[in-house]
């Protein structure tokens, strides 16, 4: 009896036979990639391709460079310390956005924006929706200080950062509130929500539904949702995270070569044992002048702020257009100098 | 020439039913007069049907069950009518205001645009019972003959031409008198009539016109010529002022704002329609409470609106608010809304008794749209949403500022935020200059609200530590200052000012701050005014 199989006979061949290296076809190390089969293979990250988002200029030269400018439809934070240069920032973008002719609003939680230096900056307040939250009392001198200086452990008394995190709680209810009504409002180019001087520990309770909800809703809108912070808190909701630094710089007119006196943050633990140095000849380290003001500087009067050198990093950036650098430098006029 | 007039029988009665349509179904009865001494003044249908009858005093009227009795309001009447001019104008641009309760149209040249003349007419009353009121309507040849018609004969009724004595001739005599009820020498004219053994329109029209002439004179030839439908006058048009105002009087004071909510949406669709019905918006709207007294607490004063006009017939138990639109619209769901956040931010204070809503027409806005304009919010979802706002910061913490020229620090006003239509203007247009290089940047202050107070210690006059001056222990050693600078200002008002101002740079913790530090040099303080970032 011939036996008989229940399979036809059938030439198998491996499954991977068909992108395995044949045996002695490719050399030891060289990329699967160089292998014809691989190369039609896509990545998973690029199989659903979201439209770029458009680029707005930020009102710095410098920073449109690198990022391409601000997204539309997408939650930018700046964050940074007190006298980094965010504010300031905020000023040249809010008078970009108003010279095109879009209607912008500014959430203002601590009541901090000053009119006469934005008038300077070319903002256009026919355009610009200020809303001050909290009340004038709230703003009191207690709260305010105890937002704005200081943020290390151990300098103020328990009662005054409880009066601070109720005041401020009620204040932030406002603010993030009236976000809320702005975006879902529409028709805004730019809405700036300034928390600069929120405390970090209030901040971060800021949950992060209130973020997704400010990004989804912006979502496909050409509205440019930008937030102030000392630290970032908007975590993956920010398309774009910027981080800035700033060194003041003082100077004396009619000093000729002589350096203007530079002031630099500590950019390391080791920096932050040390107080911060002076440069420029003739000045003395704050180490060494307690409480005398440099030599060289005996007249007060004849020194002026400058401005500052404001350093911008990206810390974080989920546009299509990857930043070739992520560092970038440029310098603040003050508007009484020079 | 065809002439439409529109009558509304019971016309106080109608008035009244107009803001009270849940009691159109039941006995309606108008009251006249001073207490004790009121009389029916009016009845509707369904009170005649009980037996009510004009003439009658309160106290013969009240035993009557399902009987709704109230005060006459000439204030409603007026009303009614100005709302009943507008949808006349509506339609035909020749109105003449006949009598309060009378309305007649020319409808010349009218049926290209609206149809035949069955369907005007019916196009009238159908618009008529949207503004609440129930009428007759009548087409004739000529305006007497359209008005006797729609006094005799109840609904719509066209005569067509050349027939007008024949339709006329069934209607009773009293028609030819409706409007002249106390006149007494009509009243003997129509005794006369009467005595004659005359009822009908017909029977007057058939006698002599000589003899007619000798026994009741110049006035008997009108009625007979009435009779027969051959009147033959002009219109005299009409010109109503524009006066959009809706008002309603409470019989119990209204205490909570959802009821009084209610009211308010009636009354916006009311004017609305008679906005739309003559092409226009409005830009602002009045609102005047009318507040129970002796509810009012001494000493306390009651909100009062931005209106500063004067408003003699309003003394001071009124509340009023005005809302100023930044566009004009015509939406009455944002009004309403509108009115709502901005009466629970500002509440009337004690019950109210009377509501009086007044717009002020505007022309509708044209909004010319592109494809290249930049964003902007829409009017209403703006209006809306600043209300919103201002119900949570407060409605003088939220707008666009105005810089005053004034060199004193805080120098600006809060101004109502209005997007100004410029995008027409700049529509398309480039940026006229590039955007901002770093040598051009601004140094932004931000600005401590109030200044906090500080305690400084200086060397050789310049500030070489700062602290805090109230309770919380902080201080920085200044690492450098720049200053003073010192300005001054208004010595010549009550309040002058006068400071020194100091750039200075603070050690804190693991950084260095630059404040503007400012000595008041009229109050001898120190003062942090803010930091520069």
């Amino acid at each position: 009896m011939s036996s008989f199989s229940f399979f036809p006979q059938v030439s198998v061949r491996h499954p991977l036979a068909a992108v395995l290296p044949k045996k002695g076809s490719v050399r030891v190390g060289e990329p699967l990639a160089a292998i014809p089969k691989l190369t039609e293979v896509k990545p998973a990250s690029r199989l659903a391709l979201r439209p770029a988002p458009e680029m707005v200029s930020s009102g710095v030269r410098e920073i449109d460079t690198l990022t391409g400018g601000l997204p539309r439809g997408c939650l930018t934070e700046v964050c940074g310390s007190q006298s980094s240069g965010r504010t300031s920032l905020l000023f040249a973008t809010l008078a970009a956005a108003t010279k095109r002719q879009e209607a912008c609003a500014l959430v203002d939680v601590n009541d901090v924006f000053d009119p006469r230096l934005a008038a300077a900056a070319e903002v256009g307040f026919e355009q610009l929706l200020w809303v001050r939250c909290g009340s004038p009392v709230e703003n009191s001198y207690s709260s305010a200080r105890t937002f704005r200086v200081g943020f290390g452990a151990g300098k103020y008394s328990e009662a005054g950062k409880n009066f601070a995190r109720q005041r401020g709680e009620t204040t932030l209810g406002q603010a993030l509130r009236v976000t809320d009504l702005l975006l879902q409002s529409g028709g805004f180019g730019l809405v700036t929500l300034d928390l600069g001087d929120v405390p970090l520990n209030m901040a971060r309770r800021i949950p992060l539904t209130s973020w997704f909800r400010f990004q989804r809703t912006i979502e496909h809108t050409p509205t440019v949702l930008l937030v102030i912070t000392l630290e970032p808190c908007a975590q993956t909701c920010a398309s774009l995270l910027l981080k800035m630094q700033a060194q003041f710089l003082g100077a004396r007119p009619g000093a000729g070569d002589e350096k203007p006196p530079v002031c630099s943050p500590p950019h390391s633990a080791q920096d932050r044992k040390a107080p911060a140095r002076w440069k420029g000849s003739g000045l003395r380290s704050a180490e060494e002048v307690p409480k005398k003001l440099p030599a060289s500087g005996g007249f007060s009067h004849t020194e002026l702020l400058e401005g500052l050198h404001i350093q911008t990093e990206v810390l974080r950036s989920r546009l299509e257009r990857k930043p070739a650098r992520s560092l970038t430098t440029f310098t603040s006029q003050s508007v009484c100098a020079g | 020439m065809p002439y439409a007039c529109i009558f509304i029988p019971n016309f106080p009665v109608e008035a009244l039913l107009r803001v009270e349509p849940d009691l159109r179904a039941r006995g309606f009865a108008v009251l006249e007069g001073k207490a004790p001494l009121q009389k029916v003044f009016a009845v509707n249908q369904n009170a005649r049907r009980a037996g009510v009858e004009p003439g009658m005093t309160k106290v013969q009227v009240e035993p009557c069950a399902d009987l709704v009795v109230r005060p006459r309001s000439p204030f409603l009447e007026n009303t009614a009518h100005a709302a009943l001019l507008d949808c006349a104008q509506s339609f035909s641009p020749r109105v003449e205001d006949t009598a309060q309760d009378t309305i007649v149209l020319d409808l010349a040249g009218l049926e290209t645009l609206f149809g035949p003349l069955h369907k005007v007419a019916g196009d009238l009353a159908r618009r008529v019972s949207t503004l609440g009121l129930e009428a007759q309507v009548a087409v004739a040849e000529n305006p007497d003959a359209a008005v006797l018609a729609a006094r005799g004969f109840s609904g719509v009724t066209v005569i067509p031409e050349g027939e007008a004595a024949e339709q006329l001739s069934r209607l009773p005599l009293e028609v030819l008198f409706a409007d002249q009820s106390t006149d007494q020498e009509s009243e003997l004219v129509l005794e006369t009539l009467h005595r004659w053994g005359l009822r009908r329109l017909g029977e007057l029209a058939r006698l002599p016109e000589i003899a007619i002439s000798e026994r009741l004179g110049q006035r008997g030839v009108y009625l007979q010529t009435l009779a027969r439908g051959a009147a033959a006058r002009t219109l005299v048009p009409f010109e109503l002022p524009l006066a959009f105002e809706e008002a309603i009087e409470l019989e119990y004071p209204l205490v909570l704002l959802e009821p009084l909510a209610c009211l308010l949406s009636r009354m916006l669709e009311q004017l609305c329609a008679r906005l739309e019905a003559r092409a226009l918006a409005t830009q602002e709207l009045r609102l005047a409470l009318e507040l129970q007294k002796d509810h009012l607490v001494e000493g306390v004063e009651l909100p009062v609106g931005r209106d500063r006009r004067p408003f003699p017939q309003h003394p001071p138990s009124w509340f009023r608010r005005t809302l100023r639109l930044p566009v004009p619209l015509l939406d009455g769901k944002v009004f309403l809304k509108l009115l709502q956040l901005d009466l629970k931010a500002h509440p009337p204070g004690a019950p109210i008794r009377k509501i009086h809503l007044t717009a002020e027409p505007a022309r509708p806005r044209a909004v010319q749209n592109g494809f290249f304009l930049p964003p902007s919010p829409e009017p209403e979802k703006l209006e809306l949403t600043l209300a919103k706002i201002a119900g949570i910061v407060g409605g003088d913490r939220v707008g666009s500022l105005a810089l005053l020229d004034t060199h004193r620090p805080e120098g600006f006003r809060m101004q109502p935020f209005v997007l100004r239509e410029s995008a027409s203007e700049s529509g398309g247009k480039q940026e006229s200059r590039q955007e901002k290089g770093s040598a051009e940047l601004v140094t932004a202050l931000r600005i401590f609200r109030p200044p906090l107070a500080a305690k400084v210690t200086l060397f050789e006059g310049k500030p070489t530590y700062v602290s805090s001056s109230q309770g919380e222990a902080w201080g920085g050693e200044i690492v450098w200052a720049a200053g003073p600078w010192r300005s001054s200002g208004d010595w010549w008002e009550t309040e002058g000012w006068s400071r020194d101002e100091w750039d200075i740079a603070v050690q804190e913790e693991t950084t260095i701050v630059c404040y503007r530090l400012v000595r008041d040099l009229l109050r001898g303080r120190w003062l942090l005014e803010g930091t520069y970032d």
